[in-house]
């Protein structure tokens, strides 16, 4: 048996809409598969994994934390990746937002004003933007890949935040544990809902994506993304700069990545520690690609992603399965999500050995 | 002797990242870019860790970290090659999967004490002072990168297979037209780096550190990759640039371990901001990295039917 692909003329509607839902389920029975094999029932695992997180008002709440800093580093990425700009270093932006955003609260621990919450917001943009600049900066005149350094300053910034907090930066007053002092009431994102801990940080990231849709939709800038993407050569013809694409794609996701990074300490946390993030920058780019790389479908798969998060924590709680399974099942979606794509441009086919042997003959 | 020892750890860290990348090199010669390298390595080192366990032996270990790299491979080449899906995301969608997998696999094997890999020492060479020790005492990994990389440049330019394999590379068009199977040349490739990479995970496992942690590799697959940018797609590169890193490495284990005024995280960090340094350095002479890249790199090829 072999599988023979043949180009579809168009781009079928129906597969890029049905694509994600089909690696949705198929992923899901993957891992059916995967919790029979240690040996759990499948259906009590998978209830708790994606149905019963949903069923309680604290965890609805958990969702939105954990799907804010998802959604909005994700919506980033979707204009690098739309116009074949590889940025995966979002973590290490994340963590530089971070860092910045919190330069005030952490210096100036007294000072409480109405103005606190959105200076820590605007330095934490600026910071993770300047940061996603480097790789921005090499590319552009050194001609360095851009995957490769981006990746190596996430390394760069985790240890960066690490020696902060262990060293200059670590509470005076905190029997030592490596965290900053707390922030003040100012310097936190306050909570959406009277139900629980959800901050506004998911609201920034709703806002977030919307902008990013209407300028993909509506601007030249979005068109500018789409045709560079899809062809650098016709870009050119265009009179649109590869160069200053790099500049816009790398400073607009790495300003976001930096503003989920301050709202999530702010708004979650509410401290610096050495590890501020379950892998939020990793887990977008799987948010981007399963949201189609369309912000409105970010929206969607952000919720998704993060439920795999509260999934894990709770069925390693319910059922003692490892909190590993997230990662396992991260990892699952987006091969399945890239496998299904291929549905979108190609038609595929098994070809039996014996039924091509007659094709050939006839 | 002092010198001997730090040039002892320095080859120790140098040979899984001169494996991971050879391997890497050929599949990219192939014109297939695997960005799954950590990913890889990281199954690797799992895989080796637990047949050596279940078996006893540290030989059938590095079977098993080499065959799991292998096996591991074939899901991104069944990805990029068959359905042609991005090889950019592919390769990210195997690291992540790696990762989570791994982990989830050898948790029950977390603290365990592992079985040392005994050295292999080649009689009355090994005697010869100072290089002796060095050259001629080690274990199975290190004879095996030296003979990999010698092996790899002979056969990338001087069999007829490896200029199938670079012209696969070049131009997959010219060479479908000329009847070789791109397809399947890509794939023996892939799982030529997906055992490398396994084998330079087994290291990590079995010699390097022996035990297995979660996300042992730490970034070794990511320098790895950047090792074959440096080496410009040469073999003999892979066993300069992996030596020259290993040394990094080591150079800030010892500065830590000498109390060096400097904090150990900004030391931890040299590594990465060194492999960005040497990347930039490399990349800025344009015309020298477009000779010897691989013309078709990344590049999907679907044949016409």
């Amino acid at each position: 048996m072999r599988i023979e692909l043949e180009k579809r003329p168009d781009r079928s509607a129906v597969f890029a809409l049905a694509s994600p839902v089909i690696a949705f389920v198929l992923t899901v029975i993957a891992g059916a598969i995967m919790f029979a094999l240690i040996g759990k029932d499948p259906v009590e695992a998978l209830y708790g994994f994606f149905i019963q997180p949903l069923t309680d008002i604290w965890s609805l709440n958990e969702l939105m934390i954990k799907a804010a800093p998802l959604i909005m580093i994700a919506v980033g990425l979707t204009v690098c990746y739309r116009s074949n700009i590889w940025n995966i270093g979002a973590e290490g932006q994340f963590t530089v937002g971070a860092i910045i955003g919190s330069i005030v609260p952490v210096y100036f621990y007294q000072w409480e004003s109405p103005l606190l919450l959105p200076i820590m917001l605007v330095m934490g943009a600026i910071g993770g933007a300047l940061y996603a600049g480097i790789p921005a900066l090499l590319k552009n005149y050194f001609n360095t890949n851009e995957i490769l350094t981006s990746l190596m300053l996430v390394y760069a910034a985790q240890l960066f935040l690490d020696w902060l907090v262990r060293g200059p930066w670590r509470n005076p007053e905190g029997f030592n544990f490596p965290q900053t002092r707390e922030f003040v009431d100012s310097a936190v994102l306050p909570a959406m809902l009277s139900s629980g801990r959800a901050h506004y940080g998911f609201l920034l990231a709703m806002l977030a994506a919307l902008a990013v849709w209407f300028m993909m939709r509506f601007t030249l800038k979005g068109f500018e993304v789409n045709v560079i993407g899809q062809s650098q050569r016709a870009g050119r013809f265009a009179g649109f700069s590869s160069r200053r694409m790099v500049w816009f794609c790398f400073l607009l996701s790495g300003g976001l990545a930096g503003l989920a990074g301050i709202s999530e300490v702010s708004g979650a946390i509410g401290y610096l520690q050495p590890s501020i993030s379950p892998g939020y920058g990793f887990t977008a780019i799987i948010v981007a690609f399963l949201g189609r790389l369309n912000p409105l479908g970010v929206i969607v798969s952000g919720l998704v992603l993060a439920l795999t998060y509260i999934g894990g924590e709770n069925v390693q709680f319910v059922l003692g399965v490892s909190d590993k399974v997230t990662r396992v099942f991260q990892g699952m979606l987006l091969f399945f999500v890239l496998s299904c794509d291929t549905l979108i441009l190609y038609k595929v086919r098994l070809i039996f050995s014996g039924r091509h042997a007659e094709e050939k003959a006839s | 002797m002092i010198v001997e020892a730090i040039l002892l750890t320095v080859i120790t860290a140098s040979t899984p990242l001169v494996l991971a990348a050879i391997g890497e090199l050929v599949c990219e010669r192939a014109g297939v870019l695997n960005l799954g390298v950590e990913g890889m390595m990281v199954m690797g080192a799992v895989g080796a860790f637990i047949t050596a366990q279940l078996t006893g032996s540290p030989y059938i270990g590095i079977i098993g970290g080499l065959l799991t790299g292998m096996v591991f491979s074939l899901l991104f080449g069944f990805l990029t090659l068959t359905l042609v899906a991005n090889q950019v995301a592919t390769g990210l969608a195997l690291t992540i999967l790696g990762q989570g997998l791994s982990a989830m696999i050898g948790e029950g094997y977390v603290g365990k004490g592992g079985i040392k890999m005994p050295s292999l020492d080649i009689p009355l060479l090994s005697d010869i002072p100072v290089i002796g020790p060095l050259l001629f005492d080690q274990d199975f990994f290190f004879y095996l990168s030296i003979a990999l990389v010698a092996g790899t440049a002979w056969f990338l330019f001087k069999t007829r297979g490896g200029l199938v394999l670079r012209s696969v590379g070049d131009n997959h068009a010219s060479a479908h037209a000329l009847g070789i199977n791109v397809i399947g040349i890509r794939y023996l490739a892939v799982m030529f780096g997906g055992a490398c990479a396994g084998l330079a995970g087994a290291q990590l496992s079995l010699v390097y550190t022996p035990q297995w942690s979660e996300n042992m590799a730490a970034g070794r697959g990511w320098i790895a990759l950047a090792l074959v940018v440096f080496a410009s797609w040469r073999p003999w590169g892979v066993l300069i640039g992996g030596y020259l890193f290993g040394a990094v490495t080591i150079g800030q284990l010892h500065a830590q371990a000498f109390g060096i005024a400097i904090p150990a995280q900004f030391l931890s960090a040299l590594p990465y901001v060194v492999t960005v340094i040497v990347l930039v350095i490399i990349s800025r002479n344009r015309r020298m990295t477009l000779i010897n890249t691989p013309a078709a790199l990344g590049k999907p090829f679907v044949p016409d039917r």
